[in-house]
């Protein structure tokens, strides 16, 4: 029976539509894979030494043990967001002769290969590694690898016993902050006392037990648990969310862009791929911190430029690119209605503008790294509004990729093409070429009011670069009309 | 209302629509039959410039289409579920429709009142996004959603699949009424053509994209229909 199951994996694999994407993609995603994987395993394999050097007199081995139970938590706390039990596939085989039984184990199992439990694999195996190396008893090295395998399963089932309940996820989350702070404000050692727990765990192999009978218990709730829900309306029903509706009268205010306004405020906000585009955006205002909290640049360098462009940037480069690829699902209609093209785009436009100075204003705190940063940031921002909106805009009419909304925020490829490389170019790498150049012949401050000059001239003529996209679009409206509706682009 | 002259469609080298010439008036209801493939979505998405013709031209009340939006206000449609937003619920779908077209939530409401029955208490206040909705309450709220607007054409293709029983009675007399009472130009496309006989005054059968018989409605012209998707088409082609 399980021979079937796995063959019917493999040609859903094989024969999925992901699979008809273009070769280039495949292959910068299969980069992006490997490189991941090479960096994880180099951090495994390097991290013995790293704990060796920054605790000189611990026991590398300990002091990993006292990260570990923040592992446990942090890893459940992302898996809420990443991971769900894939039961909707099992569908066609309940009306087929197939024991309920052995669908629910084939279910649960194939959950045990999902690649998040590789992750933490991929760097145990390297520091066990080193470990043997470095003289360790194998036995209990192995064991306790073993013990690290039953730990990201238990995780694994957990996060299906969990099952999306979002109060977990907030208790979740409170625990890590509330230990964390404890921790840091010296009132409870928990580094230590977890530390000691896991060592433990590693100094006496016979306690694997407890990790492997944790796996095995949670993995027979879960079975359990499924066997009996095993129904189309339990739980291979697909969740509905009840509609909570909100007003948004008061974009009326924009005037004629209001009902478009609107319809983007809806479709962001309750569709999870934008819904993420929103929350890595604000994330990403923390990116400035790797490149300012390392002194190796100098006050100046190009890569604040880019850094700048990409903060205040990173909603109008997530969002926009996909412009009007995000409006796919029913451009047909859009395209049939009574819609000037104008003020759609014009919507649009509206929405990154603000992004982008909300996005500067999260910036400011960067002017703790002096003044240059804020100045930086600032022209960026200008520059952003002003030139790379109507490009990026502009982009969009290149745009012939269908989007699924009810698809999953994480590691979506849909509707990516070369265009979205390419629209890369002239938005991030342009600016920074100008004030490198500007920067080296004149002077810094040149560069960066030349870029926000360059910002505020594109603004003020924001109307009539709006007509050209709007022709722009026209022009393509066939091809983007006959792209969006294939569904398995 | 609607010309149609010389309109061909290629893909390739296959012609999937040619139709030399077809006049529709206005305040007609008009029906459109044929076979999977005969061209009968091709022909409408021509009609509201969703696909580029090859050689010819519609006019919707003399606005060329494919050269001008001017058709768009008098003219509203629903083709598939492609024409619905997902993530809006029923109310917020049709009150955007509405502000494409000039209506505030008023008007709008005042219009859904009188399709209450067709509703069925399964569309209105149901918190639920369109994408929830199952495939006949989505076709239900798109038609409703294309009366939007007082439009002075309407086109539906395919208006009566998935619906149930006691929704197509009314919807039949819905769409009689709009021609007869209110002087709408109403195109409507199916595969059943009981429904066609019964709700319009003409019908053009499509096959393989050439109009093969335009009749007015009468007696007799289910059995007339009927005997002729009975008999091969093929032959009828051949003729």
């Amino acid at each position: 029976m399980f021979k079937h199951f796995v063959s019917l994996q493999w040609k859903s694999f094989f024969r999925s539509s992901n699979l008809g994407k273009s070769i280039a993609l495949k292959i910068i995603m299969g980069f992006f894979a490997v490189y991941m994987m090479v960096s994880f395993a180099g951090l495994g394999a390097a991290l013995f030494f790293i704990l060796k050097k920054l605790y000189p007199d611990v026991d590398p081995m300990l002091t990993l043990s006292g990260y570990m139970l923040y592992w446990v938590l942090i890893e459940l706390f992302v898996r809420y967001f990443m991971q769900k039990l894939p039961v909707m596939d099992v569908r066609p085989m309940l009306i087929n002769p197939i024991k309920k039984s052995s669908i629910t184990h084939y279910i649960l199992a194939k959950s045990g290969f999902s690649g998040y439990n590789f992750m933490a694999l991929f760097m145990a195996v390297p520091f066990s590694i080193v470990l043997l190396a470095q003289g360790y008893p194998p036995l209990n090295v192995l064991v306790w690898l073993f013990a690290i395998c039953c730990i990201v399963l238990t995780i694994n089932y957990t996060n299906f016993i969990i099952n999306k309940s979002d109060k977990v996820l907030i208790v979740l989350g409170t625990v890590i902050l509330v230990l964390y702070a404890l921790e840091n404000f010296g009132v409870l050692p928990v580094k230590e006392f977890a530390g000691k727990v896991f060592y433990t765990l590693y100094e006496n192999p016979i306690l694997a037990l407890i990790p492997l009978g944790l796996a095995l218990g949670t993995y027979f709730v879960n079975y359990n648990f499924l066997r009996k829900k095993l129904y189309l309306d339990a739980s291979l029903k697909k969740k509905t969310k009840k509609a909570v509706t909100s007003d948004l009268s008061w974009t009326k205010r924009f005037g004629d862009i209001a009902p478009f306004l609107q319809l983007d405020l809806k479709l962001i906000w309750r569709n999870k791929r934008t819904k993420m585009q929103v929350f890595i955006s604000l994330a990403m205002i923390l990116y400035g911190l790797i490149f300012y909290g390392m002194d190796a640049y100098g006050e100046t360098s190009t890569i604040y430029l880019f850094v700048g462009i990409f903060m205040t940037g990173i909603f109008l480069s997530n969002f926009g690119q996909f412009i009007p690829a995000w409006d796919s699902e029913y451009y047909g209609m859009m395209m049939s209605q009574n819609i000037p093209l104008r003020k759609y785009l014009e919507s649009k436009a509206g929405l990154i503008y603000v992004s982008v100075v909300v996005m500067f204003l999260l910036s400011i705190p960067y002017v703790y790294f002096g003044w240059e940063a804020l100045a930086i940031n600032f022209s960026s921002a200008l520059y952003n509004l002003g030139v790379n909106v109507p490009v990026i805009l502009y982009f969009g009419s290149f745009n012939k990729k269908r989007i699924d909304l009810t698809k999953s925020a994480i590691g979506n490829t849909q509707g990516i093409s070369a265009t979205q490389f390419l629209v890369m170019l002239p938005i991030m790498v342009i600016p920074c070429l100008f004030y490198f150049g500007l920067k080296m012949l004149v002077s810094f401050e040149v560069a960066i009011s030349v870029l926000a000059i360059m910002g505020i001239i594109g603004f003020a003529f924001r109307k009539p670069l709006l007509d050209k996209v709007t022709e722009a679009y026209r022009k393509k409206k066939y091809g983007m009309i006959a792209g969006f509706k294939e569904q398995n682009s | 209302m609607i010309t149609t002259q010389n309109l061909t469609k290629k893909y390739g080298s296959q012609l999937v629509l040619n139709i030399e010439h077809l006049d529709i008036p206005k305040g007609q209801s008009f029906g459109l039959v044929g076979n999977n493939g005969a061209g009968k979505t091709t022909f409408f998405s021509l009609m509201l410039d969703l696909i580029q013709p090859t050689t010819g031209q519609i006019n919707n009340n003399n606005v060329q289409v494919n050269i001008s939006e001017a058709w768009k206000p008098f003219t509203s449609s629903f083709i598939d579920e492609s024409f619905l937003i997902g993530y809006l619920t029923p109310e917020e779908y049709f009150y955007f429709i509405g502000e494409l077209r000039g209506q505030n939530k008023a008007d709008v409401d005042a219009l859904l009142a009188n399709f209450e029955e067709l509703f069925h208490g399964e569309i209105l206040n149901q918190k639920k996004f369109l994408r929830d909705l199952s495939k006949g309450n989505q076709k239900k709220a798109g038609i409703v959603a294309s009366f939007i607007g007082n439009p002075e054409v309407i086109i539906l293709d395919e208006p009566f699949a998935n619906l149930d029983p006691t929704t197509q009675i009314r919807l039949k007399a819905i769409i009689k009424n709009l021609a007869a009472k209110q002087g709408v130009t109403v195109l409507v496309s199916s595969h059943d053509l009981m429904h066609v006989t019964e709700v319009c005054e003409r019908i053009v059968v499509l096959n393989r994209g050439e109009i093969v018989k335009d009749i007015q409605t009468s007696a007799e012209t289910l059995k007339e229909l009927e005997n002729f998707f009975a008999g091969s088409p093929l032959s009828a082609e051949e003729e």
